[in-house]
């Protein structure tokens, strides 16, 4: 790699000489309009246009995201031509889309209308036939919208190079041409594991969660007790939503904004973290005991689990039959805790607040639902309480930090905050396994093999001269490489922890958007900097917390002594594990669930 | 649908044919749509699975090229032309009335399953505009009062095999 000089507008500048136009102006200080910078890399497609420039030499306008730069060469960003082709471009894209600004949650956050407003496109400059619309709205976790979409192909790349599944492509020609998956089908009914990563680069509307902020006011309006949780990876990014810098710690605000929305209690998740752990360490050691082969997996992430499910049904007896920990803190709720206050279990609404749209679909499992009344009724995204605090008129400025209520279940450790980065619940389990194991504690407490943002880590450990290996793949790509291995028999591992987002939960596809164009303030590779930044808060988090040991948890202690007995113990069972389909059907003959 | 075991095994083994490819997946459909007439998304599941493509992948090359179908073709294949010759000389009336006696859109099988009805773009016939192929025998000069005679024809040599 040499440096090489550039021009723009006349102007001499030194740069790296395997960039293109668009990288290279970005570090000079020029922000090219354009809808495809959300990762490294160059843009694959440069179908959209909208970053069209003039090259002194070229007789026609490039596109800046395709184009290499190369010693001497003169870009003319604001040259009249070029400045009208960029609005051609983006008004050709509008006079194929929906304009439903008013009414559309992406209004913000979407880098279509951004990129509008910056060229001074005319949204009805062109009129004309539209593509036929599909929506679908069937599936529980996302939602597709084609009159959004500007076939920018950015939700296809996720899925099948970030994922490698590849749900999502291109159908159809010409002017007929859209987005969607096989058949045009409804993301019910393809083997799509609702992980939501084509959410976090959609630059429209067009693929979403799905919004269940009804189900909340009509929760509050029929006078229920509305009890609301949060996942881990939630303080590390709803600052976000407010214009906070990634990597702000928000507990206390998030707290309290959420005490200020009327709910009747709010726990943290982080205490059914701890319960998942001690039950999944004893499940753990059961096996290790018991000698039964093959390493055990984690069943903390439903997309994880939806995948199994779906590509390696064979391999289920592998999975932890605990439930996630959000479904177990629905199950104590209204069991445990609905008993010892006296409530009728019917009369409470569960909410959960997850950085993951596949929980959505994960609450509608009926193996998730105990004795016919579901553990959670309600999943928001981080988005949606952003959206949740911005319609009620808090400002989150103003928020004072408060704690989370101290009523029976509200005790968390620092290994439940770590849960929600890759390598988090392994390190959790192996503090709690360890202990189990041979009474004593791990020292030191933070083990350093299940920390990094490496797809796929490995460890070794030994307890009492027996060495376990262990693990850890985020993201489905690496995870198939493990379950690969598992099917071949060349499986070294014990203990494995897959989590269905690449990172974990702190990059979940229910988290807030890192789309550079609203981001000023962040340093430019914030792309790749994100999810570090948001996994420090939780280990800052882990280590302020006096407890830091799941079995240490003084509510999790209680609850066992007073109400579940026994790990494991038939009350357990029912309460807090479920088990798997291994037939689910990757395209079922269902036309009732078409979009 | 479930595919029967011989069709699986028709399209693994023309998978196998091309697996060595730099890019086989243009040629296994190709074969495939030759071998077994259509292309359904049980069959591209198959073909997904030997070649490591995503179905997505496969959809979206079958939906782009109109050579490929998803559903079975009838067992004669009608093709208007519309390319610009034979539109001028009125290949759309002639479409249009083929669409309307046998019932179907193009891109459409009858019930019966004996012809399906499709739209060409030219089909090099430009001299002989407006020109129709029905299993790749051109019918020169196709004139509307000719439609309903073609169809009769077809049907009749249907009933004796």
């Amino acid at each position: 790699m040499g440096k090489i000089t550039v021009y723009f507008e006349n102007k001499p500048y030194v740069v790296d000489d395997d960039l293109t136009i668009l990288e290279a102006a970005k570090i000079c200080g020029y922000n090219i309009p354009n809808l495809c910078t959300w990762k490294k890399g160059r843009c694959s497609v440069a179908s959209c246009r909208v970053c069209l420039v003039k090259v002194e030499g070229e007789r026609r306008l490039v596109p800046s995201c395709a184009y290499p730069v190369r010693d001497g060469l003169k870009v003319f960003i604001s040259d009249p031509a070029a400045v009208v082709a960029r609005r051609t471009s983006v008004e050709l894209l509008l006079s194929n889309h929906s304009l439903s600004c008013q009414t559309c949650r992406k209004n913000g956050k979407c880098e279509l209308l951004e990129v509008s407003k910056r060229v001074g496109a005319e949204p009805e400059k062109y009129i004309g036939e539209k593509t036929p619309v599909t929506l679908d709205f069937l599936a529980p976790g996302l939602t597709r919208d084609t009159s959004k979409c500007i076939l920018c192909g950015r939700c296809i790349e996720a899925c099948k190079d970030t994922q490698g599944i590849g749900i999502l492509g291109f159908e159809k020609r010409g002017f007929n041409t859209f987005v969607g998956p096989s058949e045009n089908r409804s993301f019910n009914n393809v083997p799509c594991i609702q992980c939501g990563q084509c959410t976090l680069v959609c630059p429209t509307g067009a693929l979403m969660e799905h919004n269940e902020i009804d189900k909340l006011d009509q929760a509050f309006a029929e006078g229920k007790y509305v009890i609301v949780q949060t996942a881990p990876a939630v303080r590390a990014a709803i600052g976000e939503e407010f214009g906070e810098l990634i990597g702000t710690k928000s507990t206390g605000k998030m707290v309290a904004a959420l005490h200020r929305l009327g709910f009747y209690r709010v726990f943290d998740t982080n205490f059914a973290a701890d319960l998942t752990i001690t039950e999944e360490a004893n499940e753990f050691v059961h096996r290790v005991i018991t000698r039964t082969p093959g390493p055990m997996i984690t069943s903390c992430s439903p997309g994880w689990v939806n995948y199994l499910e779906y590509y390696y049904p064979e391999l289920i007896p592998h999975l932890s039959t605990c439930k996630s920990p959000h479904e177990m803190m629905g199950a104590i709720i209204k069991s445990y805790y609905a008993e010892k206050h006296g409530i009728d279990r019917s009369k409470i609404c569960v909410v959960s607040i997850m950085p993951c749209t596949a929980k959505k679909y994960e609450k509608e499992r009926p193996e998730n639902s105990v004795d016919g009344i579901k553990d959670v009724d309600v999943v928001l995204t981080t988005r949606e309480l952003g959206q949740l605090i911005r319609r009620s008129g808090i400002q989150w400025k103003k928020l004072p930090d408060e704690e989370f209520d101290d009523d029976l279940i509200g005790d968390y450790s620092g290994a439940g905050v770590i849960f929600g980065v890759t390598g988090g619940v392994m390190e959790a389990a192996v503090r709690t396994a360890y202990y189990i194991l041979t009474n004593h504690e791990l020292e030191p407490i933070e083990f350093a093999p299940c920390r990094g943002l490496q797809g796929i880590k490995e460890a070794e450990l030994t307890i009492l001269g027996n060495k376990y290996n262990i693990a850890m793949a985020s993201g489905m790509k690496n995870a198939k490489v493990l379950l690969e291995q598992i099917k071949k028999g060349e499986c070294k591992y014990d203990f494995i922890e897959i989590m269905g987002c690449p990172g974990g939960c702190v990059n979940g596809g229910g988290q807030p958007y890192v789309y550079p164009v609203f981001l000023e303030n962040e340093d430019d590779n914030i792309q790749d900097t994100y999810i570090q930044k948001r996994a420090n808060v939780l280990y800052e988090e882990d280590r302020g917390r006096k407890i830091r040991r799941s079995h240490q948890n003084p509510d999790i202690k209680t609850l066992y002594k007073d109400y579940l007995g026994e790990y494991g113990s038939p009350l357990a069972h029912k309460l807090l594990h479920t088990h798997y389909n291994n037939k689910r059907e990757k395209y079922p003959d269902d036309p009732s669930k078409e979009p | 649908m479930h595919l029967r075991k011989e069709a699986v095994d028709i399209i693994k083994n023309i998978c196998k044919k091309y697996k060595d490819e730099p890019s086989p997946l243009m040629l296994v459909l190709s074969d495939t749509q030759k071998e077994y007439g259509y292309i359904p998304l049980e069959v591209q599941e198959v073909i997904s699975e030997e070649l490591n493509i995503p179905v997505s992948d496969i959809y979206g090359v079958v939906t782009f090229y109109s050579f490929f179908s998803l559903t079975p073709k009838g067992r004669y294949v009608i093709g208007v032309c519309l390319g610009t010759a034979c539109y001028v000389k009125g290949g759309q009336n002639i479409l249009d009335k083929f669409s309307e006696l046998l019932k179907i859109k193009p891109g459409q099988t009858t019930e019966d399953g004996l012809f399906t009805l499709d739209a060409l773009r030219c089909i090099g016939a430009c001299g002989i505009a407006p020109a129709i192929s029905i299993n790749g025998k051109v019918y020169p000069k196709v004139t509307l009062s000719q439609v309903q005679t073609i169809i009769d024809e077809y049907r009749k040599k249907d009933k004796e095999g």
